[in-house]
């Protein structure tokens, strides 16, 4: 049988061991949130797809003033999307260090680890789901194709990679402190209507502009939404604000990872 | 080899700053067995933890250049709403081993027959035992952790563990702690009693339980120095 463990282990050896426990963590929490039944890991984009379809009947039966020419249909798709790809990495990983404290007998398992399965299970789900309602809506009619998809999948990967150092750091924070679980909730639930998804900063009052600048998904909603729709969109954002915002946050998550992961204490 | 030097271990608690470990040192060779005695709460399982490389130490130093296991028989890494065989599975990609003879080992070990296709939370708590035991056997260490095993299933299981353990992998260096000290003293080679923070070694096993049995017998407990021993 294998040895466990190798001394000096080479670069190319530890990238492979990274790899092979990412894939078996995956793994086990798509097992463990889905299970078996129905149509089990299906869920994983079924849910979010619901939500989408959910939000974009409601504002298309409500005739939402968005402030702009966009069919309501592509508005929602793109803004709900993006809500869902930033919002739901930091719920999956708020207390997920407690509920995973004895795999870290597995020397090969780090805290990082738990984290980034959780984040990369997030981030699968919310972009199947996206690239499948656009798929749908393109096939149908309902919806032209993006203008740009490089540009959609850039600003994709922008919100993602928000939203991951947003949940890492959460996940690590409310290791320490229950605060971060209780503010969390409101937090994300209120930034909702501000996080860019359902309005084009165009469209409002300058005092407001000033204001929601400040908020980075913002900025990649606006980019998401010049990606796919175009000079159409009028979109507004600034690349040199949000990089380092999220150059920022990663920095800071990965900061108090090492902290916690050197005081952690499994059971 | 494992050579811990010089071992602090400091927890905050609400009632202050808990130093569980004040310096400990040692060092284990291939094949060496230690067996340490304890008082409840003495940092006995502290102490493995940091071995085993789960938790760290706030000061000091460990190097290992062996392969540490996991605490044997230890059932919480599994995850309880997943079958017996995805945790079996899920150990397997961790330590890149081949599924299917590690399902057929434990299969034939554990004895849960149809069990082993159920979620591991309608385990009863000696079928999780086998369980934890047959999978801390799949992956080959050259040092294993042993925190109380002594009370692994049957009579006819513990023997099972004991020749897994004991006869097929007398070559493995050990770390045991158990209350039972004849288990202690059956399987080690060298035996330490930590107390206070600070580890004692012993060659002897007897002086070695004497000065334990003086710790948690003969020693009236602090802030009642007048109290007598308990005679019976």
């Amino acid at each position: 049988m294998a040895e466990a463990t190798h001394q000096n282990p080479s670069l190319r050896h530890s990238w492979q061991v990274q790899m092979r426990v990412l894939g078996a963590l995956l793994l086990r929490e798509t097992l463990t949130r889905y299970g078996r039944h129905n149509i089990g890991f299906l869920w994983l984009f079924a849910e979010p797809m619901i939500f989408t379809l959910g939000v974009t009947a409601l504002w298309t039966a409500t005739k939402s003033v968005h402030g702009s020419d966009l069919p309501i249909v592509a508005f929602a798709l793109t803004g709900y999307s993006s809500v869902l790809l930033w919002r739901n990495m930091p719920g999956r990983c708020i207390g997920a260090l407690w509920g995973n404290l004895a795999l870290l007998y597995h020397r090969n398992i780090r805290v990082l680890d738990i984290y980034i399965a959780r984040v990369l299970l997030e981030f699968g789900g919310a972009t199947m789901s996206f690239a499948t309602l656009g798929l749908l809506f393109v096939t149908f009619g309902i919806l032209d194709p993006p203008q740009d998809v490089l540009q959609v999948i850039c600003a994709w990967l922008l919100i993602a990679g928000f939203g991951s150092s947003l949940a890492i750091l959460m996940g690590a924070l409310s290791h320490e402190s229950e605060l971060v679980d209780k503010l969390w909730h409101p937090a994300s639930y209120l930034m909702f209507p501000l996080s860019g998804a359902a309005f084009m900063v165009a469209a409002l009052p300058p005092a407001a502009q000033d204001i929601v600048y400040y908020i980075p998904t913002v900025h990649g909603t606006e980019m998401l939404r010049e990606g796919w729709f175009g000079e159409r969109a009028r979109a507004v954002y600034d690349l040199s604000y949000m990089i380092p915002v999220i150059a920022v946050l990663a920095f800071l998550a990965m900061v108090k990872v090492r902290q916690v992961a050197s005081r952690v204490v499994p059971e | 080899m494992i050579e811990l030097n010089n071992i602090h271990k400091v927890y905050q608690t609400r009632f202050g700053r808990n130093h569980v470990l004040k310096g400990v040192s040692f060092r284990l060779e291939k094949g060496e067995k230690l067996g340490i005695l304890g008082r409840n709460g003495a940092g006995k399982s502290t102490l493995v933890r940091l071995v085993s490389g789960a938790e760290l130490p706030n000061a000091g130093t460990i190097d290992r250049d062996m392969s540490v296991s996991w605490p044997l028989a230890f059932g919480g890494a599994f995850q309880h709403m997943l079958t017996g065989v995805d945790n079996i599975r899920f150990i397997s990609r961790i330590y890149n081993q081949d599924s299917e003879r590690n399902l057929a080992f434990v299969e034939d070990f554990a004895e849960l027959g149809p069990y082993l296709k159920e979620p591991v939370r309608s385990y009863s708590s000696g079928m999780k035992a086998r369980l934890a035991f047959a999978i801390s056997m799949i992956i080959e260490f050259d040092c294993f952790l042993i925190d109380e095993i002594a009370s692994v299933g049957d009579a006819r299981f513990h023997d099972k563990c004991n020749f897994e353990l004991f006869e097929k992998r007398a070559d493995r260096a050990m770390i045991i702690i158990s209350h039972n000290a004849a288990y202690i003293r059956d399987h080690c080679t060298r035996w330490a009693v930590l107390n206070e923070g600070h580890l004692e070694l012993y060659d002897e096993f007897e002086i070695a339980y004497a000065d334990f049995k003086e710790l948690i017998g003969w020693k009236p407990p602090p802030g009642w120095p007048f109290v007598e021993p308990a005679t019976s």
